[in-house]
């Protein structure tokens, strides 16, 4: 029987310290090619997580469909940043379409 | 801004992203005792170490009868791309004193990466340049980090008699606010391309447990808009 709070200590250490990794050391200026590289981290990281969170919302299944509201509503979202560049606008916008999607197919649990 | 203004707009800006982490902080302290953990262990866990993916993938492995170095060593892998969002606001830390930057890097998830990088690198620093940001970060953090020990309370508590959350869909919340934040970010070829191929090879290898496929997609994404940026750089030379 594997102690319990020992895995929490030590998921607590490793988490940590993948968090800090770079706080830690705040004398350190990165060369140019690091710098110039960390410009695409939020984009490469955001699309990589929003993109097969549409395609493949459960994570598993592909679905190409029109019966996927976070495919769709996911493009309406899309639209709307790209015309408005308004954070609110996208979100509001994209969770309204997400949810009436979801209420015309009949996928809430109402 | 002031100090106060900054942290109760970032604690404002997360708040999709509160709405988007209810379900699965219900179903971890829900899930949380059959896979063995007592009621203070899996409130625990979220308190110390606050890693949605990481508590998932612990829960499962613990249910499969995994050892502590299997586990310890799948978090670590889990947990890679949070060195990626040290490293990238590292530059925007780096001059706060070590009793900001601990706790800062304790409460950074993906979440608060996110909404803090929009705030940091999105803003221009002329037109924007508040010194108390941290401030937003920490009010960002902090909602987060209350909303997640919240839910695990209520999923420990209450387990199996929430209703079914998850079937709403709320996590397209934080769906709809990565978009908002990543699509305008897309202001040239470079960071079109990054976006681009980011995506295709996270699609490619969705299959990879662990987030690995994440990681893959990002480095891609890192490299090819690297790589395009300094090739359009040696064009403008040519031509001047």
């Amino acid at each position: 029987m594997m102690d319990n709070w020992l895995l929490i200590l030590g998921m607590l250490a490793i988490t940590f310290a993948t968090r800090y990794s770079l706080f830690a050391f705040p004398d350190l200026r990165f060369p140019p090619l690091v710098r110039q590289g960390l410009h695409y981290v939020p984009t490469a990281v955001l699309s990589a997580i929003v993109v097969p969170g549409m395609l493949l919302p459960d994570g598993e299944h592909w679905a190409l469909r029109l019966d996927n509201a976070y495919l769709l509503a996911g493009l309406a979202a899309i639209a709307i940043a790209a015309l408005t560049r308004n954070l609110l606008a996208t979100i509001g916008g994209g969770f309204l379409c997400f949810f009436l999607l979801r209420w015309a197919l009949g996928q809430l649990p109402l | 801004m002031t100090r106060s203004q900054e942290f109760t707009q970032g604690a404002r800006d997360m708040l999709p992203m509160l709405l988007g982490a209810i379900p699965f902080g219900i179903i971890f302290g829900s899930l949380a005792g059959s896979a063995g953990l007592s009621t203070w262990q899996a409130l625990g866990m979220s308190l110390l170490v606050f890693a949605g993916s990481a508590q998932f993938i612990a829960l499962s492995l613990l249910g499969a009868g995994a050892g502590l170095t299997v586990l310890l060593l799948t978090t670590l892998v889990v947990n890679l791309r949070h060195a990626l969002y040290s490293a990238s606001l590292q530059p925007f830390v780096r001059h706060l004193p070590k009793r900001w930057r601990v706790p800062l890097a304790f409460w950074l998830t993906d979440e608060a990466y996110a909404v803090v990088v929009h705030r940091y690198a999105d803003s221009d620093p002329l037109a924007d340049a508040s010194p108390n940001k941290h401030w937003y970060f920490l009010g960002a953090a902090l909602a987060m980090y209350l909303n997640w020990q919240l839910c695990t309370l209520v999923g420990v508590l209450f387990g199996q008699s929430v209703p079914n959350l998850e079937a709403w869909g709320l996590d397209f919340a934080m769906l709809a606010t990565f978009i908002g934040i990543v699509v305008p970010m897309l202001r040239n070829r470079p960071q079109v391309a990054a976006a681009l191929v980011a995506s295709a090879v996270a699609l490619a290898c969705h299959a990879l447990p662990y987030k690995l496929g994440l990681m893959a997609a990002a480095f891609s994404g890192i490299v090819v808009g690297v790589l395009l940026e300094r090739r359009n750089e040696r064009l403008i030379e040519e031509h001047s």
